[in-house]
């Protein structure tokens, strides 16, 4: 990248072309999830594999769309939706399920109603979050992102305390969701989790339009006639929502948005956030297909997912930080 | 006519502004000048609605900024703060294409470009116009945020020390452009700057500030007067005439000079002449 920037007078790459091989290496890789070892059995493999594919496609889209928001309204390369502890909400909720009505009871057992009350709680909790600290005269996101991580911190000492108290064979169901997994997502979660998603970003269109003229910081937006405390509110509302939809279907993967997000800036030569967010969703689709891949067929389900996109990543991610280490 | 009606301004215990009032007449280049921490900046910030004030009111043409739409807002009254730092890699063009976003939203039209281009032109970036920002020097860089605001083409400019990191001649630059912007094209511009003959020589008024209450107000030819220059700095100035333009010393020994009723052709002073 810094080698092209150096070249007087040139204009930038064109932005189609990488998206496109993304968009291909994407569709190649959700095929051969589709087909590889079906053994013929396609009318059993091929719509449950279709059911889990749409999981990873959805989150991989939702993680990769909003970091980019995230990290566009915050002017920040690292920062993802995840500090704001959305994700250790979600295993807060869990542990607090089980140990208080236990594993079978059937907000923790029905999956369709334990995601909806996830997604409900998550909710709120952002909600009351923007309520308190984005109200209509102070937009201090940086106030706000601080409660949030402490907010998160708390949620996690608290999980983590009610994880001590818990009978071991409880405790084997919380750990199986602290982890992300799309084994147990169901048609019946999928198609909630994608309208909800949908909705929410159909709600932030009008805002998203803003979002160039947002990442040139908050005195430029004003400036050039964006109403920017409506905007922001409207746009944070929606990367939690999304994010807390996201977990609620898989769990916790906060490090995928950080990563995607940033391939996105590294493969296209441009600052507009349309491509940028094209990209990011389609290295977050790339990042799950292709990690459960490796998972299925070359470790044998040794690793949880989350464990190998996180080890994958955190190296990519040292490489880019050393390599960048001027640039930033 | 922007107005600043009685603005007061506090942070924490500190009063930054205390009952100002101001009004910026169309069609002139109005300086604020004053030691720091006078409350330019912040003037400069609650008149084009980047700060709130904690009371008082800022109209443009007679009707408060509050009840503006924030995009008609954007094509009367455009503003540049001090300190520019963009958190993304965008190219000279780039960023003075971002001044029509009032009216293209992102998507620009040919009389956009055209804006974009005549910007480009004005500051003299055409050369550099695929650089990155992050390629430029200080003084490269600022005019190209200039350059943005004037793409913005809006009735009024307000500029928060654009001078700063600029050299002697791009500094003229800048300001000769911005007298062509008044004379011109009618346009109104108000600079926050620390250059008193500058100030004095491009402006039509001035206004002084000092701790928070308006100390001149007034034509600019008239601030050049030491007791009024240094009722405002605190420091001892003399004022003299080069070539019938008013300069003032305020530097040790050629202030003494002038002080002691030397002419000012005599005392070389690099940079005067």
């Amino acid at each position: 990248m810094q080698a092209e920037a150096a070249v007087p007078a040139s204009v930038r790459r064109p932005v189609v072309l990488p998206i496109v091989g993304l968009a291909i290496a994407a569709a190649v890789l959700i095929a051969l999830f589709m087909v590889i070892n079906a053994a013929g059995l396609w009318g059993y493999v091929l719509p449950r594999r279709a059911v889990r594919v749409g999981a990873m496609a959805l989150s991989g889209i939702v993680i990769g769309v909003s970091t980019v928001i995230f990290q566009s309204i915050t002017a920040n390369r690292i920062l993802t939706p995840g500090v704001m502890g959305l994700d250790r909400l979600y295993v807060l909720i869990q542990s607090a399920l089980i140990y208080v009505l236990g594993s079978a009871h059937p907000w923790v057992s029905n999956l369709r109603t334990n995601f909806l009350l996830c997604t409900a709680a998550m909710a709120l909790f952002a909600v009351a979050l923007h309520r308190l600290f984005l109200d209509g005269k102070r937009t201090n996101i940086y106030v706000m992102l601080l409660i949030g991580v402490l907010a998160g911190t708390l949620f996690d000492s608290l999980a983590s305390f009610l994880v001590v108290l818990i009978d071991p064979n409880e405790f084997l169901i919380i750990q199986s969701r602290m982890f992300a997994s799309f084994n147990r997502v169901t048609v019946g979660l999928l198609w909630p989790a994608a309208l909800m998603s949908l909705a929410v970003l159909a709600w932030a269109a009008p805002a998203l339009r803003y979002l160039d003229v947002l990442a040139l910081g908050r005195d430029h937006a004003v400036s050039l006639g964006v109403d920017y405390p409506w905007a922001v509110r409207r746009l944070l509302i929606a990367v939690f929502l999304l994010v807390a939809v996201s977990t609620a279907l898989v769990g916790p993967i906060t490090f995928l948005g950080l990563i995607v997000a940033n391939l996105a800036y590294e493969l296209l030569d441009t600052y507009r956030r349309g491509p940028l967010m094209a990209a990011s969703a389609l290295g977050g689709v790339i990042a799950l297909v292709g990690g459960q891949l490796v998972l299925e067929h070359l470790l044998v389900f040794s690793v949880p997912l989350p464990v190998l996109i996180n080890f994958a990543g955190g190296m990519l991610f040292m490489y880019l930080l050393l390599k960048e280490r001027s640039a930033w | 006519m922007v107005e600043a009606h009685a603005i007061v301004k506090r942070y924490g215990p500190k009063t930054v502004l205390d009952q100002v009032s101001v009004a910026v007449q169309p069609g002139q280049l109005t300086s604020f000048i004053g030691p720091n921490g006078a409350g330019k900046s912040t003037l400069l910030s609650i008149m084009t609605r980047l700060v709130p004030a904690d009371s008082g009111e800022v109209r443009l043409d007679g009707r408060p900024l509050s009840r503006y739409d924030s995009r008609e807002l954007a094509r009367r009254i455009s503003v540049l703060r001090q300190f520019n730092h963009v958190p993304m890699r965008l190219t000279v063009r780039e960023l003075v294409s971002f001044g029509r976003f009032p009216y293209s939203q992102g998507r620009l039209t040919k009389a956009d470009e055209a804006a974009v281009e005549r910007a480009l032109a004005a500051m003299e970036l055409e050369d550099i116009q695929h650089k990155l920002l992050d390629q430029l020097s200080g003084g490269q860089r600022q005019r190209a945020f200039i350059a943005m605001v004037i793409a913005q083409e809006t009735d009024y400019v307000f500029l928060d020390e654009p001078l700063n990191n600029v050299d002697m001649k791009h500094a003229v630059q800048v300001m000769k452009l911005l007298r062509r912007l008044v004379e011109e094209e009618g346009r109104s511009v108000v600079v926050v700057m620390h250059d008193v003959n500058l100030a004095a020589y491009y402006s039509d008024r001035v206004v002084a500030l000092k701790e928070g209450c308006v100390a001149f107000d007034g034509p600019a030819r008239d601030v050049m007067e030491p007791a009024t220059l240094k009722d405002v700095f605190d420091i001892e100035v003399a004022v003299g005439e080069v070539h019938s333009c008013r300069v003032c010393v305020y530097f040790a020994e050629a202030a003494q000079l002038l002080a002691n009723g030397r002419a000012a052709q005599d005392v070389v002073v690099p940079g005067l002449r």
